[in-house]
């Protein structure tokens, strides 16, 4: 219970972020992108504040096994650099390039109620789901 | 002179860092969107937080243009067909690269995992190639 209403605090905060920062505003993505264009770096602050406070709580919270309210930390133990994670952020790269969108911007930006956007957001859904379930000889 | 949105997009990042701060540190969870709608979707056990995060991610922005008065921006590109084919890459490659720029671009570099540094050098350099090939294809697409 406690562990899902900081899960509903965490999910505000974040999409607030978003919101502010400028990462729901696809000329802004798009902007950050186009290094060899018209380059906006405004974006690179938003990793650069994103991770100036998450350093210092993930190096507090490396190597415990619960949370200050005893959940349990899931932390990744995968350590494999390989094909699959190269060749999926490729991917990845394209599509937010090709729309201007992550996930995360698109689904705060459901709101904004613009048709291409439920449009992005149910293909995304779609491209997750064929991931899940068609596998391709590997 | 600082423009206001390097400011913002600084106050933005900070409030981010704080919400995946607060996941790891209460829930001990991993602030990556894709994996936490993927979860939310395909995993029914511990199901709750992360439909309640993505709940909040809309209530967040939607707060934000209310208290703030920031105008809701408009779609760069307006095409449908760019929407879909967008939609499908990214939903198709995070999960195959295990994340996206939440989960290894703030939390995977935040916990200094090779896995994830490499992913989002390559996402945000297959993006800056993306977008240099369709302004010279196309002079930039709308």
């Amino acid at each position: 219970m406690k562990h899902d209403l900081s899960a509903l605090v965490a999910g505000i905060l974040f999409g607030f972020g978003l919101a502010y920062s400028g990462m729901t505003d696809t000329h802004k993505v798009i902007g950050f992108l186009d290094i060899f264009g018209s380059w906006d770096y405004d974006l690179a602050f938003v990793m650069g504040g994103a991770l100036a406070v998450s350093l210092v709580s993930f190096r507090l919270m490396k190597n415990r096994e619960f949370s200050l309210i005893e959940c349990a930390v899931d932390m990744p133990s995968n350590r494999q650099i390989d094909t699959k994670l190269i060749a999926g952020s490729a991917l990845f790269g394209i599509g937010w390039g090709l729309f201007g969108y992550c996930p995360g911007p698109a689904l705060a930006a459901l709101i904004y109620l613009d048709p291409n956007t439920l449009l992005f957001v149910v293909s995304m859904i779609a491209g997750m789901t064929a991931h899940r379930y068609l596998k391709f000889a590997s | 002179m600082i423009e206001s949105s390097t400011i913002q997009a600084l106050i933005g990042g900070l409030l981010i860092g704080v919400s995946a701060s607060l996941l790891i540190m209460l829930s001990g969870r991993i602030a990556g969107i894709s994996g936490i709608l993927s979860g939310a979707i395909f995993n029914k056990a511990d199901r709750l937080w992360r439909v309640l995060f993505l709940l909040g991610l809309l209530v967040g922005g939607y707060l934000c243009h209310l208290l703030t008065g920031k105008p809701i921006p408009e779609l760069a590109i307006t095409n449908p067909w760019l929407a879909i084919a967008g939609g499908l890459i990214v939903g198709y490659g995070v999960r195959l690269g295990s994340g996206c720029t939440s989960g290894h671009g703030v939390c995977g570099i935040a916990r200094l995992s090779p896995r994830s540094i490499v992913a989002t050098l390559t996402f945000i350099f297959a993006g800056m190639l993306t977008v240099a090939a369709t302004n010279l294809i196309a002079g930039g697409l709308t």
